[in-house]
C-alpha cells in the first residue's frame, strides 16, 4: 500500500463548512491549477504576501493547492516600515500557525536616505520602498516565478495583464508584446535572468474574494473591520491616528469613529471607510451597496490614469 | 454628522437612486453555474470596446469614482455628449494614445440572472494573437460589423478563429446603426449575408441585433424608440440565456501536474480533471505507458472525497506503485485517448515569424511538453472559406491544417470531443514565445490497412463508406494525398477494427 496515511489524517477537522458554489469552485480550481503548473515548471518560485485580503485568499489557496505536502516555496513580503502594526502582527502568527517558509525584505534606502510616505510623496516613495525593494528581493533570492494575488477587476491596465506575466531581467513588462495565452496551457519558458509573475486571483473579483473569505473562513487583519479608531482627515482620505510617526499638521484633529478598510498598505497612504460592519455578512452588504471602487482608498492609484501601467512597466507587481 | 451617519446617509442616497434598470446586487446574483464567458470580436473600430464599456455602464458595473475618471478622460469625442465608454477597456497608454485595442482585456459584470466574464478582443489584423487568446476559453462570441460597411476579411478570420476554437454560440451585432438612420433593408442584408458564412462555419446558434453600442440601444436597454420594428432580444436577453460549455461526457482525464510526496507514506497524483469523472475503486491507465491501476482515494484540502468531475483540481492515490510523472495523463480504462507519433491538427499562426515546415517546436498540451514538427498540408482561404492545398510555411495570422511528427508518444483526444486534451500550444525554442494555437483532429495513423507509400495513404473500405467519403469536402481538398481502395465489408471489419483500438 503505496498511502498509507489514515483516512483520519486527511481530514480537515472543519468539515461542516457550506460547500462551495459552482461560480466559487470554478475560481478555487483554476487558482490551485496554476498553483500547481508554476510550482512544477519553475525553479525557484516564491509568493509575493502582502498581508491583506488578497493575499490572505491566495496563501489559503496554495495551502489547499499543495496538500497534504507543505506549501513549496517561501513567502516574501516586502515591507516599506510603514505598514499598519495590526498588520505585521498578524502576519508573524500567520506564518507560525501554517508552518510557512517566510522572507522579509525592507529597501535599505528607507533607512539610509530616511524615505518616508510624507518626506518622499507617495509616488517616489512607493517606488524606492515597493518596486526597488521588490525588485532587490527577487534578485537576492534569485527567483523565477513569484506569485501575485493582483485581480484584472482593480485596474485597467491590470484587466489586460496574463495570469502569467512575462518580465525581463530587469523585472519590466511590456504590455504591448505580451505571449498569446490559450486556454489554460500556460508558457513557463523562460531565458536565464527572465522571470514571470503569475496571478492565480486573476478571474476573481472584489465581492468574489469576500464571499470566499466568509464561505472558507479565511482569519483576516482585524483593521477590515469596523471599530471605534482614531483617524485624521487628509486630502480627503480617512488615516489612521495610532503610529507616533503621524504628525498632525496645523487644523488637523484626531477624530474617532466606527471605520474599516477595504484595503490594506501604508497606513498613510491608506484610507478607511466609515462603517458600521463589524463582521463579514455586514462587510458584503455594505459591498453590494458601494458606489465607489475599492482603489479609491489607495493614493497611490489615484496619481493619474495610467499610473499604475507605468509602475508595472518598471517592476511593480 | 457621526461617521456611521454617513455611512448610514451614504447607503440611503445609492439605494435611493431611482434607476430603470434593476440595481444588480452583485453578491446575491445566482451563482449556481459558472460565470458565462464570452468575447467582443469583429473588424478595426467597429465598436467593440464601446460596446462591453456600454454593457459595463448599463450594468452598474462602473462605480462612481471610476465614471468620474472616465468623464475627465473621455474629452469631447463624439457629438452626443457621451462619454467615450471604450476608455472603460482600453487601459494601455498605448492603447489610449492610438484610439485602438491591442490587447485583450477581461472583465466582469453580472445581472440579476447571472454572472459574466467577458474578454474585449482587438480588431486589428496586427494583434490577432491577443483575439486568439480570448477566443479560446470563450462560450460565446459577440461579432460586431459596422452596418455602414458590413463583413470585411476580418470579421470573417474572427468569425473563422472562434468557430474553430469551438465557439458555438453567435452574437451578430450589426452596430453604429444610428448613422445608417436606422435602415431596417440594411440590417436584414448583412444579417442574410453573415447567416450563410455561418452557415458555411458550421455555426447554427445564432442572434443577429440591430445595435447602436455608443447610444446603448439593444444592449441593456431595448431599442424601439428608434427601431420599433425590431422586436428581438436585446444583446443582454441573449446573454442571460447562453448555455456555458458544457462538462465533457467523454471518458476520466487527468493530465498530472507534479506528484506530490510529503512523506515516504504517501504518493498522490495532482491535476485537473480535464474530462468525465473518477471515483474510488475506478480502474485507470497511466498513458503513454499503458499501465493499469485502481483509484484507492481522492484527496482534497476539505475532505477525501467520493468523487471528482471535469474541472475539479484533485490528488488521486492509486492502489499500487506505478512510474506516473509530470506530463503523463491519467484515463479511465474503458474510453482512452489516442496515443500515437503522429497528429492532425489545425492551427492559428500567431507571431510574425509565422511556422515554418520542419521547424522543431515545443509543443504544450496540459501538464505536458514535448518536441514535435510541424508539416502544413492545407490553409484556409478567408474569402472563400476553401482550403488549398499548401506545404510551405504559415504566414502570421494564417489558419492551416498540419501533420505534426513527435519524438516521443503523445496523447490526446480530438478537439470536438475534448477542449482541453485536444488543445495545444507550439513555442518556438529560438524565442520561448508562443507562436501558434492548435486544435487536434485525430491521429494520423500508420495501422496495417493504411499504408503510406510516397506520402501517399492507402485507404482501404468497404465500397460504400469509400464512395461516402469521396464526397465529402475533407477529401476533396487531399484527394492527391490518398488512394481508396474498395474492400469486401470482412476485411474492412478488421482494419476499423484496428483504427478504433
Ligand atoms: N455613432 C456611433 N459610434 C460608435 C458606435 N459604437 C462605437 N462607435 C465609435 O466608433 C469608434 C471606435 O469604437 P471602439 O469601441 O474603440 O472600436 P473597437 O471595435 O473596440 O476598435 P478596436 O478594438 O481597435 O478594433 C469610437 O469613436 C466609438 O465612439 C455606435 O453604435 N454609434
Ligand atoms: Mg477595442
Amino acid at each position: 500500500m503505496p498511502s498509507t496515511l489514515p483516512e483520519t489524517e486527511l481530514h480537515n477537522p472543519q468539515t461542516t463548512k457550506t460547500p462551495l458554489d459552482p461560480h466559487l469552485k470554478a475560481l478555487e480550481n483554476e487558482a490551485i491549477h496554476i498553483f500547481r503548473e508554476v510550482a512544477a515548471e519553475f525553479d525557484k518560485p516564491v509568493m509575493l504576501y502582502s498581508v491583506g485580503k488578497d493575499s490572505s485568499v491566495l496563501l489559503h489557496l496554495a495551502r489547499k493547492a499543495f496538500y497534504p505536502g507543505r506549501v513549496p516555496f517561501p513567502l516574501l513580503h516586502v515591507n516599506t516600515g510603514w505598514k499598519f502594526s495590526e498588520m505585521i502582527a498578524f502576519r508573524n502568527d500567520i506564518v507560525k500557525k501554517y508552518d510557512l517558509d517566510f522572507i522579509e525584505h525592507i529597501n535599505p534606502r528607507g533607512a539610509a536616505e530616511n524615505v518616508t510616505p510624507f518626506t518622499h510623496g507617495s509616488a517616489l516613495f512607493t517606488d524606492i520602498m515597493k518596486t526597488e525593494g521588490l525588485r532587490q528581493a527577487l534578485d537576492a533570492g534569485g527567483f523565477d516565478a513569484a506569485f501575485g494575488g493582483a485581480r484584472r477587476d482593480e485596474e485597467a491596465s491590470r484587466a489586460k495583464e496574463r495570469i502569467y506575466s512575462f518580465r525581463t531581467p530587469e523585472h519590466r513588462w511590456d504590455p504591448r508584446a505580451q505571449r498569446p495565452e490559450l486556454w489554460n496551457i500556460y508558457n513557463g519558458m523562460i531565458r536565464k535572468g527572465e522571470s514571470v509573475r503569475a496571478f492565480p486571483l486573476s478571474n476573481w473579483t472584489e465581492v468574489d474574494i469576500w464571499r470566499y473569505i466568509q464561505v472558507e473562513e479565511i482569519p483576516l487583519v482585524p483593521l477590515y473591520y469596523a471599530k471605534e479608531r482614531p483617524y485624521i482627515e487628509r486630502d480627503g482620505m480617512m488615516i489612521l491616528a495610532e503610529d507616533p510617526r503621524l504628525e498632525l499638521l496645523p487644523g488637523e484633529t484626531v477624530k474617532h469613529g466606527s471605520i474599516r478598510f477595504r484595503t490594506l498598505g501604508d497606513f498613510p497612504l491608506t484610507g478607511a471607510i466609515p462603517s458600521v460592519a463589524t463582521n463579514l455578512e455586514e462587510v458584503i452588504a455594505e459591498l453590494e451597496i458601494a458606489t465607489v471602487s475599492e482603489r479609491q482608498g489607495r493614493a497611490i492609484d489615484r496619481d493619474q490614469s495610467g499610473s499604475m501601467e507605468k509602475k508595472k512597466r518598471e517592476g511593480y507587481f | 454628522m457621526t461617521v456611521s451617519a454617513i455611512a448610514q446617509a451614504a447607503a440611503e442616497a445609492s439605494t435611493g437612486s431611482v434607476t430603470a434598470f434593476p440595481a444588480v446586487d452583485a453578491a446575491r446574483v445566482p451563482r449556481d453555474t459558472r460565470p458565462l464567458r464570452l468575447i467582443t470580436c469583429g473588424s478595426v473600430d467597429d465598436g467593440k470596446s464601446t460596446l462591453i464599456g456600454r454593457l459595463l455602464w448599463d450594468t452598474k458595473a462602473v462605480k462612481e469614482d471610476q465614471a468620474a475618471t472616465l468623464r475627465r478622460d473621455s474629452g469631447k469625442q463624439n457629438d452626443l455628449g457621451l462619454p467615450d465608454f471604450a476608455l472603460l477597456l482600453d487601459g494601455l497608454q498605448a492603447e489610449r494614445e492610438q484610439g485602438i485595442t491591442i490587447d485583450v482585456a477581461y472583465r466582469y459584470f453580472a445581472t440579476d440572472k447571472r454572472s459574466f466574464i467577458v474578454a474585449d478582443t482587438p480588431g486589428h489584423e496586427q494583434y490577432t494573437r491577443n483575439m486568439a487568446t480570448g477566443a479560446s476559453t470563450a462560450d460565446l462570441a459577440v461579432l460586431l460589423v459596422d452596418a455602414r460597411t458590413g463583413l470585411l476579411e476580418q470579421t470573417r478570420r474572427h468569425a473563422t478563429i472562434a468557430t474553430l476554437m469551438g465557439i458555438k454560440q453567435f452574437v451578430l451585432a450589426v452596430n453604429k446603426f444610428d448613422l445608417t438612420g436606422y435602415d431596417r433593408a440594411r440590417f436584414d442584408q448583412i444579417s442574410h449575408e453573415f447567416k450563410e458564412l455561418a452557415l458555411s462555419l458550421g455555426v447554427r446558434q445564432i442572434t443577429a441585433i440591430p445595435m447602436s453600442a455608443l447610444k446603448g440601444e439593444n444592449v441593456v436597454y431595448d431599442g424601439k424608440e428608434s427601431m420599433p420594428w425590431y422586436d428581438g432580444p436585446t444583446l443582454v436577453e441573449v446573454l442571460e440565456l447562453a448555455t456555458v460549455r458544457s462538462a465533457q461526457t467523454v471518458g476520466f482525464r487527468l493530465p498530472v501536474q507534479r506528484v506530490s510526496r510529503p512523506g515516504e507514506s504517501f504518493r498522490g497524483y495532482q491535476g485537473t480533471v480535464a474530462g468525465g469523472s473518477v471515483k474510488p475503486g475506478d480502474s485507470v491507465v497511466i498513458l503513454p505507458s499503458g499501465m493499469v491501476a485502481n483509484v484507492t482515494k481522492i484527496v482534497t484540502f476539505d475532505l477525501v472525497r467520493n468523487a471528482a468531475v471535469a474541472g475539479d483540481a484533485i490528488t488521486l492515490v492509486l492502489d499500487r506503485q506505478v512510474d506516473v510523472s509530470r506530463g503523463d495523463m491519467i484515463v479511465s480504462l474503458e474510453s482512452q485517448p489516442q496515443t500515437g507519433l503522429a497528429f492532425d491538427a489545425q492551427l492559428v499562426a500567431l507571431q510574425s515569424d509565422g511556422i515554418q515546415p520542419g521547424k522543431r517546436y515545443w509543443l504544450k498540451s496540459g501538464s505536458r511538453r514535448q518536441r514535435v514538427t510541424v508539416q502544413p498540408s492545407s490553409l484556409l482561404d478567408l474569402k472563400s472559406g476553401k482550403w488549398n492545398h499548401h506545404t510551405d510555411g504559415l504566414s502570421m495570422n494564417a489558419i492551416g491544417k498540419v501533420h505534426l511528427a513527435f519524438d516521443e508518444q503523445a496523447v490526446f483526444d480530438a478537439y470536438e470531443q475534448n477542449r482541453t486534451t485536444g488543445a495545444f500550444i507550439l513555442i518556438d525554442p529560438d524565442t520561448n514565445n508562443t507562436v501558434a494555437g492548435g486544435m487536434i483532429t485525430g491521429k494520423r495513423s500508420s495501422l496495417s490497412g493504411i499504408h503510406t507509400e510516397d506520402s501517399r495513404v492507402i485507404l482501404s473500405l468497404p465500397a460504400d463508406l469509400a464512395d461516402q467519403l469521396m464526397a465529402t469536402e475533407l477529401f476533396a481538398s487531399r484527394r492527391e494525398e490518398a488512394d481508396i481502395r474498395r474492400v469486401n465489408a470482412g476485411k474492412a471489419a478488421e482494419v476499423l477494427d484496428g483504427i478504433d483500438g
